[in-house]
Parts: C-alpha cells; structure tokens; sequence
C-alpha cells in the first residue's frame, strides 16, 4: 500500500545535488513530492520520526544474484536481503539456470519479484544463446520484456567474431553491453591472484593480464563496432588504468568495482579462508589502492555488492575447490560508509557511487530525492553498530568475507515506490 | 589509511582452536599439528631434528620399535596417491607401536560422494588420534585441523602445491648430518618450483635455519612470482644456478608438466636443468645432490649422479623414517589439554578452586 508518508527531521542525503542537510521528505503516490516543507493540501498518513537517522535514495546494486531460476523460492530471500540492507534496485545477471536468455523467463523472473515485494528488479539479458558465446540471444525481443543490458558473465566470449558482431547488433537498438573483462584462457586453473600470497599457499594464480587483456580486446572491438560498454568488477591497478584511458579517449564506457576489492586484499585469504574465494579475486593492497582511487576520480561509476549467495557446503572444502562468491546485499551499506570514513570522504559522495551513479547506468530514474521521481529511499542509522553474523544474514548465503567483522550504518526502513517494504 | 576491518588469522582462528596463528602450535609454542614449515621457529626445529636423531638408532636394531605411542590410533588418509610417503609414515608410526590404519581415500567415500569433512567425522568416531594427511588441493590440512576436536592431530603429508613438511625437515636433517652448520652453506634447488609443495616446504625450513645463499633454478614457466621477497636469488641457467654450491636439492619433473605450455619436452630440459656430471663440476667439489623421490633419471638427473659419490638420496629415505617418528611422537605427545581451555574451564565452573 502506497500511502502519503511524511519523514521528518531526517538529515537528508542526496547525492544526487550533493544536498546534506536536515529537512522534512514528503512522499505521495509513491512518488517523492517535496523535500523541505510539505506540498500544498499535504496530509500525511504516516509520520517516521527520523531524528538522528539518514534519509538518502535507495540503494541501486549493479550485481545481485538472486538464483533464480535455478533454485526456485530463493529470490523472496535474497530480496528481503535486498531491503534489509537498504538496497531498493537490484541488476540480476543472466547466469542463472538456465541462462536469462528467453523472453518466458524473463517474463516468469519479474513475475515472482512482483509478488516477491521485494527491491526493484532489472534483469540483464544473456548476450549470447545459453551464453555458451557462440550465437546472439534475440537481444531485441529480450529488450521488450526488460531487459537493460547484455551480459556475459564469467569471462568473455572465447570467440572474439561473436562479440564483434553482438557489439555491432547492440549497437543497432541502442542497448548497452556489460562485460566482465576476463580472459578465461588465461586464468586457466587459477583461484588467487597470481602473486606472493598465491605463490607461498602454493594456489593456481589469476595474472593481472587475464584482465587487461579482455579490456585490450574490449575497447579494441569498441572502437570498431561502437555500442555502449559497462565494465563490471575491476580487480587490477592495471585495468582501472586503461578504463580511465578508455574513457579519456572519449569510449562509450562506464564501470563497477565489488565491495570485496574495494576493501580487502589477497592478505585477507589467511590460511585458505573460502570466505576469501571470489570472482574477481583479491589482489594486492596496490591494486586495492588504485581501485579506491579510481573510484573516488570517477574513473570507476559505481560500487556493487557482487551478492553471491553460496551453501554452506560449497564453502566447507579445500579453497582450490570451494565455490566463489559472497553474501553481499546486507553489507553494501555500511562498508560504503567504512570507505567513505577511511578515505575521507563526505557521505554524498560516497552514498553516490551506490545511488545515483548506478542508476544512471541502467538509465533509471531512481537514486535520488528530486521531487517527482520513484520514492525508492532507506533510511539509516549511520552508528547503529552491528556485527556480521553470517547465521543472521536473510540471504541463503551464510558466507561473507567479512564475518565477524564490526560495522556502523543500518537500514531502519527501506521504501520501494512509497510503500515501507522493510523496518526494523 | 590501511583498513583493517576483518579479524586476522591471531584473532579468528588462535583463540577458537586453542592454537597460535598457522595453526600447528599450541599455546606452549609446542607442536599440535604439522601443517606447514612456514612458522615453525628455529627452535623447535632443532628440537624435531634432536628427537630424530634418537630413533636413528631404533632402525638399526634387531627389535625396531619403541612403545612411545602404543594404543594410539594414526590414520594414514591419503587422498592422492602415493607409495613412498605412506610406506615411510606407516613404518614411522609402526616404529612407535601405535596402530595403523592406511586408507585410499581416492578409491572410497569420495567416490561415493561424502564430503571431506564427513570423511574426518566418521574416522574421528574410530577414535583417531592422528591424521597423516595428503590431498590434491593445498589447503586441505589447514581445513580438517580447523574441524577437528582438541585432542585429535594432523601431520600434513603433502597438500597440492602447498607444502610437504616432513620432506623439508628430513632434507634439512640430512644436510646437518653432511654439513653441519646451515649458516654458511649454498644451497639451490632447481626444477619445477612452481608446482613443488616439497620446494615450499625447504625454502621455509631453510630460511629458518638461517641459510642465507638459498637459489631458485629453472625455466621461468617454473618459477612461481614473489621468491625474491623471502630472500631468494632467481636464476634461469643451471650453471649459475649450482656454482659454488654445498647442496643441490633436485626436484621431480612431473609428467603432466610436458602436455601443458610450460616445457616443450623432456629431451630440452634435460638439455638445460639436467643434473649431469658435467654441470656438476660447478658446485663445490664435496657437494651433496639431494631429491625426494621419485626420480626420473634421464630427465632432471643424469644416472651417473643419482648413483654417484654426491648422492645422498638413499639416506634421505632413511633419514625420513627418523623424522616422521619424531613428528608423530611430538605431535602426540602436544599437551591435550591448552593453557586457553583451562582457563574457560575455570570461567565457566565458578566456584572452582581457583
């Protein structure tokens, strides 16, 4: 139920203006009527007292996956994880089982987060049939059902004919490519980043070239078929490097970094922690360095979580053969106020590389508090301290690299379209 | 500023095993596992090497054991295939009078699917003591010493590429037993460090005996990235390599190596890291040539010095009995009990004696 909400004495956070200061939000018909003093003929229905707490634009995470299809039931979990953690827009990539790479399943997948209620969905569409890399998926009819984007997660395809020519048909209708700039050739057997850590646990290494020379081959098929590129999850000194030179070039390219690069490094493995085994790997505070770097000029859009949710058992194994990836959803806000505080940064700022940046992206109207736009909003309190309990996580995965760890900044309430989906 | 936002290793993983960070000393700095040659001070080294030194003797006579570990069970858990390391485990462990269990873990339960962590909790019901443990995966040791129960043992028998502890200490005993002091020696290993667990194991050990001319040997599709932070000198030709050296530790080429990009053939490196008389001539004329077995003669050494005056390679098998005793009777004799669940004794009886 929508309903005329208004939110007062909040210290309001909009990135997208840049506006930090505390103020009254009004909210009607799921949309944002004013900020400031209430509109005209205003009467609230619900009032939240937000003394002390934070009012900004709800988080818009740029990779979440949700497992479904593949496992059925699980995306009503991973989207209360969502609204636990603040996050009101998540992108779900296409490698599920099987791919997203029929219009039927896209159209079943939005069905279920409708009755999900959960954050927004915007599903991406595999860039290839089965994204086995070979032939194009009907990227057009896709488009029609809601898909954003193209994607092909993983790596890129080993045929680099194919995604010239999926450049090319995207680049027809307009519709962006997401890509994550792996070469799976040279990653070969590798589970860490090639390097002194991987070197002395004696683990398969990820060189650095594995991505630079996927972003070598990205921008180069760029340069001659055109089309919009996103680069999801840069790892490497390196590939923030030749993104920035992409961009400077004037190349259609915008990118994301994880959450786990952008705080923790190969160090953090220990003694073969597989809450440390993830896709992009970690790297070395360098290339951690560069990553925050990249993100505060720009150079890198947006921050996702990379939400990743993993059983138990595919963790319990030797690292080598644990599966990668991490619960994410329920941390991306308060680790992007620990960034924001180590790096000195102010929090509109810091708030914009999860709000508006992404939003942008996808070309959504959300992430921020302009009036008229979609009330998707969370409300926060920046010092409530909390300590991650991975058994606690609403996400089916009970695994994060950052377990144990002691964190300030907690969703109070999180709103999609107006409506209070989530308080606590 | 350097976020440190997760526990580190002393934090998560001390404190709840009851254990240092590495996971192999107990609060007394004595030996609970053997995991790894990384972290083990140079002290209990020399006393690992001493203990050894005192089950030479048992080999040699008539009657060859000692009832140091009667009634204690050792599993011998072998993952990954191996002839050599269990047989000397085996007899180790017999030496000592415990019982002993060999199981092909390859051929069985995971076969059947069960994970490795059932595994243990199955045979920990068996009444375990110790697990001698070699898996394909590195890390393999690290994840059952985590499970396991406070009174139960891991002696890590060679985990992927990661570490072979018992070959590094029978290495480092048997260059005591030639040279003496580590402090003034040369010593190269050359081949295929990449993918050597064994390489590792010696590169910790010896560092932590203080030997300070330690090189690396092999073709740069062999060599792992991050030797020269520990102190290593790189070198790509086999005569730089080896010139002047009191040791050469040679390692296996596997196989597999061969189908891979890494080597063309067998025939070219033997060409250029074989270990023939001739390149030998560089070393230090009293040098000893070690390798762990099993060899490939014809590809990383030439037969004339596998069985020549410089090899040491049979006493190193000797040797390895010696040690592996001395490692199980370490590792068994670990206080079961640490400092740390005493006093969580104490806190959570109150009205103990104090």
């Amino acid at each position: 139920m929508t309903l005329h909400l208004a939110i007062e004495h909040a210290r309001v956070i909009d990135p997208s203006s840049g506006r930090d200061a505390v103020a009254d939000v009004y909210i009607a018909e799921g949309r944002v009527a004013a900020v400031g003093s209430a509109p005209p003929g205003f009467r609230a229905q619900r009032v939240i007292d937000a003394r002390g707490l934070v009012v900004a634009p709800g988080l818009v995470d740029l990779c979440a996956r949700l497992r479904e299809p593949g496992s059925e039931g699980a995306l009503r979990g991973e989207m209360r994880a969502a609204l636990a953690g603040g996050v009101t827009g998540v992108v779900c990539p296409p490698d599920t089982d099987p791919p997203l790479d029929e219009p039927g399943l896209v159209r079943m997948l939005r069905q279920r987060s409708r009755e999900a209620a959960g954050a927004r969905l915007y599903p991406l569409g595999a860039l290839t049939a089965g994204l086995a890399g070979q032939s194009l998926a009907e990227m057009h009819t896709l488009s029609e059902v809601g898909c954003l984007a193209f994607s092909q997660p993983g790596a890129l395809p080993a045929d680099h004919n194919t995604l010239l020519q999926a450049m090319r048909y995207a680049r027809t209708f307009d519709l962006p490519i997401w890509l994550h700039p792996v070469d799976a050739t040279l990653v070969g057997e590798g589970v860490a980043a090639e390097g002194p850590m991987a070197a002395r646990l004696g683990l398969p290494g990820i060189p650095v070239a594995a991505e630079t020379v996927a972003l070598h081959t990205i921008f180069e098929l760029q340069r001659s078929a055109g089309a919009r590129i996103h680069i999801c999850r840069l790892s490497s000194a390196q590939g923030v490097e030749l993104v920035r030179a992409a961009r400077r070039e004037g190349l259609a390219v915008t990118a994301d970094v994880a959450v786990p690069n952008l705080m923790l490094t190969d160090q953090d493995i220990g003694y073969y922690d597989t809450n440390c085994r993830l896709d992009p790997p970690l790297r070395s505070a360098a290339d951690r360095a560069a990553i925050r770097a990249g993100l505060r000029d720009g150079t890198i859009d947006a921050l996702c979580s990379d939400h990743a949710p993993v059983s138990l058992d595919d963790k319990l194994l030797p690292f080598g053969e644990a599966r990668a990836g991490a619960s994410g959803l329920e941390t991306l806000l308060p680790l992007t106020l620990v960034w924001a505080r180590e790096e000195r940064i102010g929090l509109a700022q810091a708030l914009a590389a999860v709000t508006c940046a992404p939003a942008r992206i996808l070309g959504e109207d959300t992430g921020t508090l302009e009036p008229g736009r979609k009330a998707d909003l969370v409300i926060f309190d920046p010092q409530e301290g909390w300590t991650v309990e991975v058994e606690s996580l609403l996400s089916s995965g009970h695994n994060s690299p950052f377990a144990g760890c002691r964190l300030e900044g907690r969703a109070r309430y999180t709103l999609v379209g107006g409506e209070v989906r989530f308080e606590r | 500023m350097e976020p440190a936002l997760r526990p580190t290793d002393e934090t998560r993983d001390g404190p709840a095993a009851g254990l240092r960070a590495g996971l192999q000393l107990n609060e007394a700095g004595e030996l609970h596992h053997l995991l790894s040659t990384e972290g083990l001070p140079r002290p209990l080294i020399e006393r690992i090497l001493a203990t050894a030194d005192g089950f030479i003797a048992v080999g040699t006579r008539e009657v060859k054991s000692v009832p140091l570990l009667r009634g204690r069970s050792v599993f011998n858990l072998f993952f990954e295939n191996s002839t050599r390391t269990r047989t000397t485990f085996e007899i180790a462990a017999k030496r000592l009078s415990a019982d002993v269990y060999n199981l092909n873990i390859a051929a069985s339960s995971t076969a059947k699917g069960e994970s490795l962590l059932d595994t243990i909790d199955n045979l920990t019901a068996m009444q375990a003591d110790i697990f001698v443990v070699r898996h394909a995966q590195g890390g393999a040791p690290y994840l059952i010493a985590r499970h396991l129960a406070p009174h139960v043992h891991v002696v890590n028998a060679g985990d992927g590429r990661h570490a072979h502890p018992t070959q590094a200490l029978l290495d480092l005993y048997t260059i005591r037993h030639y040279k003496g002091e580590f402090a003034p020696l040369s010593v190269a290993i050359v081949g295929d460090i990449l993918n050597s667990r064994v390489a590792r194991s010696d590169i910790h050990a010896l560092l932590a005996m203080g030997v300070r001319d330690l090189r690396a040997v092999g073709p740069l599709t062999l060599l792992p990235t991050g030797l020269e932070p520990l102190g290593l000198r790189v070198c790509t030709r086999l005569q730089d390599g080896i010139a002047g050296a009191d040791v050469i530790i040679m390692l296996r080429l596997q196989n597999e190596r061969m189908r891979g990009a890494l080597l063309p053939s067998a025939q070219e490196y033997f060409r250029n890291y074989g270990l023939t008389p001739q390149a030998l001539r560089h070393a230090k004329p009293d040098c000893i040539v070690m390798h762990p077995g099993p060899m490939n003669r014809g590809v990383e050494i030439d037969s004339a010095v596998a069985d020549g005056p410089h090899s040491v390679i049979l006493p190193q098998v000797s040797f390895g009995i010696a040690v592996r005793m001395a490692v199980l009777s370490m590792v068994a004799s670990a206080p079961r009990e640490t400092a740390l669940e005493r006093r969580r004794a104490e806190t959570a009886a109150p009205g103990a004696a104090p």
